[in-house]
């Protein structure tokens, strides 16, 4: 892996990690609204077949700017801002939870500089019988409950190992929460639907939907509605995971990307 | 000194089990607890306090704005000013106020208050919130990391609305108006005096500073808790290099008299217990959305109450922890004089929101409680900062002659 950080016309700064050879075709992973975990396993057995990409969004660890990005319309252009600083040509992209949301939106925007699209545990649709739980609302313990399909695993991964218990571990973790769910609240607050789905009919992009079987966020219902509204998508359900599932099940998730991308 | 006699409008019927079966007084709190045919007479008896505390000489009566909540039924206080504006015609009324990013557009704000201070013949006092995350961000969907920046851009639209003697376009980030244009405007000139609700944030001192507005710290916690906190308002004051009239801040109070101490236990106890244990029983989670506090004031802040281990044992407050705590100031006239003197001085405070009803308290321990402040303990409070008594700066200009109902006429009584 190696890191660097991209400055966007746009004035954001952004990390970007980067695994596998130059050679692969380029695969950009979109990081859900917990950011990037210290986990990199999925990234690595990605690897092994594409050249992944991974921008960390401003507003989340190193990366800078927050404060231009406003609207959906802001962080979808950001993220093609990202693609052309990084010089790449018609990536795959794979979003999870609100990365998922992006990536669907720049494909809507631009399906001909999409070569796949791959959808993991997607936010961006509101079904009214399956309310998502408020995650603004949740406290900081409720995360691992609701994320992960083992809380168990959740708290390690969450708090980057420092003990929730402790009062200054508890106020370092709220202050990052605060700067970044702040920034994903611009997205996915208070109802998270900007209203995709009255473009979906532009993404002509083959599609591949993965989700959690126990994802507490939102119940496979959502892959289901995604696989009606997108023509040319398939949907595979993950066992043994929740809303964190490329953290739950890296391997599963690599297999379905690797069997969808021949 | 001034004192303004304030409501709160509690809902005084929550069960004795509130706290256990339910976690927020505030947001999500199941409305088949309201019952309309009783609140018709709670809404009348509130707006008659109001009425009683014009009467029994208090410099203002005051009302605020919240949303889905137990403890506060004003949604919408310009209702109740409204009809005190035509019910009164002595007393400041003190609308503190309207959350001026929820409204939309904000222009409704600069309309309503111009309608209020011309109905009273100038005595409004216009309050301008942030609001709470609770009203604001859960109960009225502005997104936290925004409304800031959303509140500071109805600000300026309702500044220039007021000012502005010509039509004008706005062309705002959160509002376009092609045409703005205050019909009515304001009797006080530049504007009615601007009270800014705050509730710690740091961000805010540097707001009122700047602008010469009041900064009202409204806080159930007591004037011993306010303390460091009304501290860094004054350094921030001098450091802008503006003057200390203590006219620029504003403290809320909870107050309890009666004839001994022992009396005002007696009488009070019940309805400030009721008041802390179930009015106040906010759940954590709704008092902290990400986005909504800057990091600054994140770092200035307790999170004990996020952890696990705290949910669900926040222990129920006593009487007496109340009282030495300084949140509820009680006893009899002598007492209650004294501590309001170590208040208003340890503060430096010109203007103090008086709570004289709180909880579920009858309405004749209500009148008692007023009528025993405004006689016997708010005439010896009038002077404490002699050298800022004519200072009007913060404080209503009404008509010298202006009409009251069915065309008679009242004079400037000040």
């Amino acid at each position: 892996m190696s890191t660097r950080t991209i400055e966007t016309p746009r004035g954001t700064r952004v990390r970007v990690l980067d695994f596998g050879l130059a050679d692969n075709t380029p695969l950009v992973y979109l990081h859900g609204l917990n950011g990037l975990l210290d986990d990199t396993k999925v990234f690595e057995l990605l690897a092994e077949r594409h050249h992944v990409y991974v921008p960390e969004l401003p507003g989340y660890g190193e990366s800078s700017g927050e404060d231009l990005l406003e609207d959906m319309l802001d962080f979808t252009l950001h993220g093609w801002d990202v693609v052309v600083a990084l010089g790449i040509h018609r990536p795959i992209l794979v979003g999870h939870s609100m990365g998922g949301m992006v990536a669907a939106e720049m494909a809507c925007l631009a399906p001909d500089a999409v070569d796949k699209l791959v959808l993991v545990d997607a936010y961006g649709l509101w079904l009214e019988d399956e309310p998502i739980p408020d995650i603004f609302a949740f406290l900081p313990f409720e995360f691992g409950d609701y994320l992960f399909h083992d809380p168990e695993r959740a708290a390690a991964l969450l708090t980057g190992g420092t003990d929730a218990a402790d009062p200054e571990s508890l106020r370092d973790f709220f202050i990052g929460n605060a700067r970044s769910l702040g920034t994903a609240g611009k997205m996915l607050f208070p109802i998270p639907n900007r209203r995709i789905s009255k473009r979906l009919y532009r993404l002509t992009t083959e599609t591949l939907v993965v989700w959690g079987e126990h994802d507490r966020l939102m119940s496979p219902a959502y892959a289901r509605r995604w696989g009606a509204l997108l023509p040319h998508s398939r949907v595979v359900s993950v066992a043994d995971a929740g809303h964190m599932l490329p953290y739950e099940q890296p391997a599963a998730l690599a297999r379905a990307v690797q069997a969808f991308i021949p | 000194m001034r004192f303004t006699w304030f409501n709160l409008m509690p809902w005084p019927y929550l069960p004795d089990d509130f706290r256990e079966k339910h976690r927020s007084v505030w947001v999500d709190i199941p409305n088949r607890l309201y019952d309309p045919v009783k609140g018709n007479a709670v809404y009348h008896e509130y707006m008659d306090q109001l009425e009683y505390a014009d009467e029994l000489g208090f410099d203002g009566i005051g009302v605020n704005e919240h949303h889905q909540n137990g403890y506060g039924l004003m949604p919408s206080p310009n209702i109740i000013a409204a009809s005190l504006a035509r019910r009164t015609s002595r007393a400041a009324i003190a609308v503190i106020g309207n959350s001026i990013a929820l409204y939309n557009p904000p222009i409704r704000v600069a309309e309503e208050f111009a309608m209020l201070d011309v109905i009273s013949g100038g005595r409004l006092i216009a309050g301008f919130p942030v609001g709470t995350p609770m009203d604001t961000n859960f109960c009225y969907g502005q997104i936290p990391a925004l409304t800031r920046d959303k509140y500071a851009e109805a600000h300026t639209l309702i500044r220039r609305a007021w000012a502005e003697e010509e039509p004008f376009a706005f062309d705002g980030k959160y509002n376009q108006l092609r045409w703005v244009n205050c019909w009515p405007k304001p009797i006080q000139k530049p504007h009615p005096p601007i009270y800014i609700p705050g509730g710690g944030s740091v961000e805010t001192f540097d707001f009122c500073i700047d602008y010469d507005y009041n900064y009202s710290y409204l806080s159930f916690n007591g004037y011993l808790a306010a303390k460091s906190l009304m501290d860094s308002y004054w350094e921030r004051v001098a450091a802008r290099g503006k003057d200390a009239s203590p006219h620029r801040a504003a403290f809320a109070q909870i107050i309890a008299v009666a004839d001994t101490d022992a009396e005002a236990e007696r009488l009070y106890k019940e309805h400030i217990l009721y008041f802390y244990n179930r009015c106040l029983h906010v759940a954590p989670a709704f008092q902290n959305p990400p986005g909504y506090r800057t990091i600054k004031t994140i770092k200035a802040t307790s999170l004990a109450m996020l952890q696990r281990r705290a949910q669900g044992r926040q222990p129920e407050v006593t009487w007496q922890g109340l009282v030495d705590g300084g949140m509820v100031i009680a006893g009899s006239p002598e007492t209650v004089r004294q501590r309001m003197e170590e208040l208003i001085k340890t503060l430096r405070v010109g203007h103090v929101f008086c709570l004289l009803h709180t909880g579920n308290q009858t309405d004749e321990k209500t009148r008692h409680n007023s009528r025993l402040f405004a006689e016997q303990v708010m005439p010896k409070l009038r002077h404490l900062w002699p050298e800022w008594d004519a200072d009007d700066r913060w404080w209503i200009h009404p008509l010298e002659q202006r009409v009251v109902p069915n065309g008679r006429v009242a004079s400037h009584l000040q």
